[in-house]
């Protein structure tokens, strides 16, 4: 018996389940199907669904709703059309003879589906026939009944969606079919989510200390918000109704471990989100800790840096997308060096028309990069026009890592954590290791001494100025991945990448580094407290008084640099 | 030395006044504008070609406040050294303040007809008026608030800032960390400040209705007399014997400590005048221009007002109002013009001025220039030498 009404369900699976929505295809499929299969087995007799149907009629919407999960409980695969027209108003009752029947509009006239057949049984004007009203309470229910219905669909999808409704909607009634659902799976992982729910549904339903108590163990091995609200709720009724006190014990405990383990993957989560943004704001700060913390300029075209290498890879990207259209996801890397050398050029030409006649003036300095930035920003939007650009991303960006416990690792962001650190490595050899770096560093610390001993200072100061431009540009690269690709680009990260230099100590690259993670994981902190943009004022606030503490931030450096 | 003391402390000050060329100018101009102009359009009739029409005598009156505000930034920049790109924030502050009290002037001819709360409390179905609303139903509470409320953040902020000797280029940063964390927290619904629309809809100023000509004309001369007032408030200061500290403080801070000086008491003085004068100019503005909204926070905007000292000559207050008008005179007209060309002339003229009139507009006129008369042009010459000889000189 079972084998064969197995077998007519997954016929019906095949062809109906997975075209749900569409009601008057699935209604004739039905039909067919009914008319063409010797008349199997339902759980439910023809006059038993007929009886149940006529329930749907009732004046009551809790009868009404006591008749849709008992239809849905049997699991009789010629609920599901019936239920769905309910839902789509579909559903009718003939005034001749007060039968509850399946609409089908037919040009100007209206098929009778027979609910228990599903065959054509009459023809009528919309006026023979009246609609059964739903309210919101029903369709809700409608939903819930069709949800647990699906958890039979051969599609994994369909049914892992069916399982989330189902744990959602926590009705007892629902327990049977569940149960006769995880009979049928295969699959490990939903498996363990249909357990899961049948324990949510058993938590409730259970009527012995027993049943209560392995309900209890099952969910405490789970690490959700769902769970957590679930245990807590049964908390306070168990004790509102004075169940056994071990019962009570049990869920106490079963809910403090849950929700210890839900904070350690919150702060988890927090500290991950924090290092995301952390390795935004260094890459958007580390060119500048180079021209600012190196050389003392102020910079305020850096985030124009930023733009034009994020342009530079759509302009990558578009060469690659006409020339070898399979060959696009490579174009990202070609951009890489391609944003260094446009931004690392632009540089060294800002550095020789503008701001080698202003060293030592600082202030003027500011204003005159400040005029360099709109001037470049109003070139780009007269070039590229002002709206966003689309950088699409890579294969291997996109996509994303889940871990247990809802956190999930987006792999851009891991690249672009990954890239960051690549980008402070290589500077820090850069500067450390080559003939370039000390030279560098040489005129950073006596401009004079390094010129009488040899060194072309103009020359480093072009470079270096066109180093940490560079940089800028191969930040932009990586942010055209995560935000839009607009002239507006730099102007949002150019406050932040002053303020993780001047937090992290101007001239210290390590500063630079710890100064971005800590202001982005204090950030991040901050956000699920106080909201995103309240956040953001906090460490703004914060960082005007570390100032006052801390007026050369976090490593000042010490003796006669300070006063350079 | 001496000899400055007998110059400048012991004349009154009406006399040193007088021989403030510039000022002097200045002053007359104020004083036929705001007879000449509200005559033009109040009374000669429309078809005269005299006629001053009242989006002109609008865009005027827009014009002085800013100039004022260019005053109280050349006042801390030009004669104290103190670079602030957050001073938008005190002028938006003080435009709020204005703006509470227009809100509440609107009284229940509002969209939604409520007598006490403004339009936007009651689309996000606030019931009653947060505290700080209180009060700004009183003309001569919202002016006072409109120098206080900035005069009391220029305070705090400078107090912790100029005792722990933040100076130069970090100040510069951190007021604008100030202005756009002011900018995000305006910006939000929950303030009560109207979220991103602001403060706008105004109906009347007084009782008189800020449609009117008259309310227009009036709203000028004010702005006119402001002007004015503050103009020779800053003067007194920067001619007095605190102004001759605050310039010493502006060349050689560190000198002027070790002579026994407390220097952060003189810049925090005149960082809060500067405020006060700011809150001002936004508290002029708003009727003027009929909105105030989280924008006037914008970092850029701040740093577009040094733009506009630089312009007119740092460190010469006339030269302050004259670039105001410059700038925005130029900002209208490309604006309109030709929109796109606009950003290209500002960050030009960032770049040109900097590098090429390091003393603005009035120091290329040799009357006006420095009291060596040093012409722009030797300026420039003796720039580039420098630039060439000190190509590698300390960064």
């Amino acid at each position: 018996m079972r084998t064969v009404m197995t077998a007519v369900l997954c016929r019906f699976r095949v062809r109906a389940n997975n075209s749900l929505p569409v009601l008057f295809a699935v209604a004739a499929i039905f039909a067919i199907l009914v008319l063409a299969s010797p008349r199997p087995a339902y759980a439910f007799s023809d006059e038993e669904l007929r009886n149940v149907t006529e329930q749907l009629n009732h004046k009551s919407s809790t009868k009404k709703v006591e008749a849709i999960e008992a239809m849905a409980a049997d699991g009789d695969p010629r609920v599901a059309p019936i239920l769905n027209a309910m839902l789509e108003g579909n559903l009718f009752v003939r005034a001749s003879d007060e039968h509850v029947v399946i609409g089908e509009k037919k040009g100007k006239v209206w098929n009778h589906i027979d609910v228990v057949s599903g065959e054509v049984v009459g023809e009528s004007g919309s006026k023979e026939l009246d609609k059964i009203k739903i309210n919101n309470r029903l369709r809700g229910a409608l939903r819930d009944a069709l949800a647990a219905l699906n958890l039979f669909s051969q599609d994994i999808g369909i049914r892992t969606a069916a399982v989330e409704q189902v744990m959602d909607a926590r009705d007892p009634s629902m327990l049977p079919l569940l149960i006769r659902a995880i009979e049928r799976e295969e699959d490990a992982t939903l498996l363990a989510r249909m357990e899961l729910a049948r324990a949510t549904m058993a938590l409730a339903a259970g009527e012995t200390t027993e049943e209560r108590l392995t309900a209890i163990e099952v969910l405490a091995s789970e690490t959700t918000p769902q769970i957590r609200a679930v245990l807590s709720q049964f908390v306070a009724s168990a004790e509102a109704e004075g169940y056994q006190p071990e019962v009570v014990a049990a869920a106490k405990d079963a809910l403090a471990d849950v929700e210890g383990r839900l904070s350690m993957w919150q702060t988890l989560g927090d500290v991950y989100r924090g290092i995301s943004l952390g390795s935004v704001l260094l890459l958007a700060a580390v060119g500048l800790a180079i021209t600012f913390g190196v050389m003392g300029v102020i910079n305020m075209a850096h985030g124009e840096m930023i733009m034009i290498g994020a342009y530079t890879t759509f302009v990558v990207q578009q060469i690659f997308s006409s020339v070898i259209p399979s060959g696009s996801p490579w174009s990202l890397v070609i951009a890489v060096p391609a944003a260094f050398v446009v931004a690392g050029l632009v540089g060294i030409v800002i550095e020789r028309c503008v701001i080698r006649f202003l060293y030592g003036r600082p202030l003027e300095t500011l204003l005159a990069t400040w005029g360099v930035s709109l001037v470049l920003q109003q070139a780009i939007r007269t070039i590229f026009g002002a709206t966003n650009q689309q950088v699409t991303a890579p294969d291997f960006m996109s996509g994303a890592l889940e871990l247990s416990n809802g956190l999930v690792l987006t792999y851009n962001r891991l690249w672009i954590i990954l890239f960051s650190l690549i980008v402070v490595g290589g500077i820090a050899i850069v500067l450390r290791y080559t003939a370039f770096g000390l030279q560098m560093r040489a005129v950073t610390q006596n401009r004079r001494m390094a010129g009488s001993v040899g060194i072309r200072t103009g020359y480093v100061d072009a470079l270096t100025f066109g180093l940490g431009s560079g940089i800028a540009g191969i930040a932009g690269v990586a942010l055209s991945q995560i935000s839009n690709v607009s002239p507006n680009l730099g102007q949002t990260y150019i406050i932040d990448s002053f303020m993780v230099v001047v937090f992290g100590g101007v001239g210290n690259l390590w500063g630079t580094v710890l100064g971005a993670f800590s202001l982005g994981i204090v950030n991040k902190f901050l956000e699920p407290v106080a909201g995103a943009v309240l956040a953001k004022i906090f460490v703004l606030i914060a960082l005007i008084l570390f100032i006052q503490k801390r007026p050369k931030g976090l490593f000042a450096l010490k003796g006669r640099a300070v006063e350079a | 030395m001496t000899d400055y003391r007998q110059k400048y402390q012991m004349t009154p000050v009406i006399g040193w006044l007088l021989r403030d060329r510039g000022g002097m100018i200045l002053l007359g101009i104020l004083i036929v504008a705001s007879i000449l102009i509200p005559v033009g359009n109040l009374i000669v009739p429309e078809g005269s070609a005299l006629h001053v029409p009242t989006w002109m005598m609008s865009l005027l009156g827009k014009y002085l406040c800013y100039a004022l505000l260019a005053l109280s930034v050349d006042l801390i920049w030009g004669f104290c050294g103190i670079l602030s790109l957050g001073h938008g924030a005190f002028f938006a502050l003080g435009g709020y303040a204005m703006g509470m009290y227009l809100m509440r002037q609107i009284g229940d001819r509002g969209v939604y007809g409520n007598p006490e709360l403004p339009d936007f409390m009651v689309f996000l179905n606030w019931t009653e008026l947060p505290w700080y609303w209180y009060g700004f139903d009183m003309f001569w509470f919202a002016v006072v608030m409109a120098m206080f409320v900035p005069g009391l953040l220029a305070f705090v902020f400078g107090f912790l800032a100029f005792r722990s000797r933040v100076t130069g280029v970090y100040l510069s940063i951190i007021t604008q960390a100030m202005t756009y964390a002011l900018l995000l927290a305006f910006f939000r619904n929950d303030m009560g400040f109207g979220g991103n629309n602001g403060l706008t809809d105004f109906k009347d100023l007084l009782g008189f209705s800020l449609q009117a000509d008259g309310t227009r004309a009036a709203l000028f001369i004010a702005s006119c007399v402001m002007l004015g007032i503050c103009y020779v408030v800053a003067r007194c200061i920067t001619n007095s014997r605190l102004g001759k500290v605050l310039i010493a403080i502006r060349d050689a801070e560190a000198r002027v400590r070790f002579t026994g000086y407390r220097v952060e008491y003189y810049k925090l003085f005149v960082f809060t005048v500067s405020a006060v004068m700011a809150g001002i100019a936004g508290s002029l503005y708003v009727p003027q221009v009929g909105i105030i909204n989280p924008g006037e926070f914008a970092p850029a905007l701040s740093i577009e007002i040094v733009i506009w000292v630089a312009v007119g000559g740092r460190g010469t207050l006339y030269g302050a109002v004259l670039g105001a008008f410059i700038v925005n005179y130029a900002k209208t007209f490309f604006t309109g013009v030709m929109p796109d060309f606009w950003l290209f002339f500002l960050g030009g003229l960032f770049i040109a001025v900097t590098l090429f009139l390091p003393k603005g507009v009035i120091g290329a006129v040799p009357a006006f220039g420095s009291p060596d008369r040093q012409s722009a042009f030797s300026t420039l010459r003796k720039r580039f030498l420098n630039g060439r000889a000190n190509e590698g000189g300390k960064a």
